[in-house]
């Protein structure tokens, strides 16, 4: 297994996603996105950060580079992609994934752990995890507040779509333990297939013993192994 | 052809919270001023070649669609103008 990290201008936690794939024993590089995907890419990590410097709208010039359109045709093979933050934010721009990230409720930057629950345990990104589980993992976004509309929202709940919600330490749903203000404090959702996913918190912030407070991250990830 | 200026103004959908003109919002009203509502929106201008209004509003609004708006949260208008 091979991982590809793709790697835009502006993107900055591509050396993070290699580390901590790295650290669970699977292989990872990453790949500057004018060098095309690697044909042997068999899983695709869109990392997080400022792609393009969010000219335009946070992910919207990275979703229309040419690479996308070989992630596109790698997802529809059952190549598992997983977005993080800027790269959520490019999936949903890229229309891999249903709705739009755009600006926090507090318009601003927010960097910090939160808490979420484990909304659906049957799929590669959470079969680490119990449904209703609580995890530690950190954000850093100012763009990070979900937004679809209603009709869609609740197809992705009747489909059981929605990987994690944003709740306080106890697993309560609540507004306080919304950090952006998402729509049904949503943080990751699936796209059409569960091998497709996105998510704002950080997971590969929270896989390294020696450096992250928190290893919660560690079971997104091993979706890759 | 003819040099149209099309002019695409891209919002937020109305209902869909806009954090950054709350936020000027209550700026202005530091500053003394009265207001009950601010929305901002993006313009973008255009300059293109077409055989027709109609072709140059046409292509305007495909840009609108497929990149300048994200029809999940925006509304978007064009309008298109001849050289003076």
């Amino acid at each position: 297994m091979t991982v590809a990290v793709v790697q835009f201008g502006g993107s900055n936690c591509d050396r993070d996603a290699v580390r901590a794939l790295s650290h669970l024993g699977v292989n990872a590089e990453r790949v500057w996105h004018e060098d095309g995907l690697p044909a042997d890419a068999d899983g695709i990590v869109i990392p997080g950060g400022f792609s393009y410097g969010d000219y335009l709208r946070a992910g919207a010039m990275a979703a229309h580079s040419p690479i996308m359109g070989a992630v596109r045709d790698a997802a529809d093979d059952g190549v598992p992609v997983l977005g993080v933050c800027n790269g959520a934010q490019i999936g949903c721009e890229a229309k891999l994934t249903p709705g739009a990230f755009t600006t926090n409720a507090s318009a601003r930057f927010q960097c910090e752990y939160v808490h979420l629950r484990v909304e659906n345990a049957d799929t590669p990104w959470t079969a680490a995890y119990e449904a209703g589980e609580v995890v530690s993992v950190p954000i850093a976004h100012g763009e990070g507040r979900f937004e679809i509309d209603d009709g869609r929202y609740d197809d992705l709940v009747d489909d059981d779509r929605i990987l994690f919600r944003y709740c306080d330490a106890d697993g309560a749903v609540t507004d306080d333990a919304n950090p952006n203000g998402s729509k049904g404090n949503v943080a990751g959702i699936l796209g059409e297939r569960e091998t497709v996913a996105v998510l704002m918190p950080h997971p590969e912030r929270a896989s390294l013993p020696d450096l992250n407070r928190s290893v919660d991250g560690q079971g997104i990830l091993r979706a890759f192994a | 052809m003819t040099t149209y200026t099309a002019t695409v103004t891209v919002r937020l959908k109305r209902g869909v919270l806009d954090p950054e003109a709350e936020t000027t919002k209550r700026a202005l009203e530091r500053l003394g001023f009265d207001l009950e509502a601010l929305r901002s929106a993006d313009r973008f201008e255009v300059d293109l070649e077409a055989d027709s209004a109609s072709a140059a509003t046409d292509r305007a609004d495909e840009m609108a669609e497929r990149l300048l708006a994200n029809p999940t949260i925006h509304d978007y208008d064009v309008e298109v103008s001849e050289p003076e």
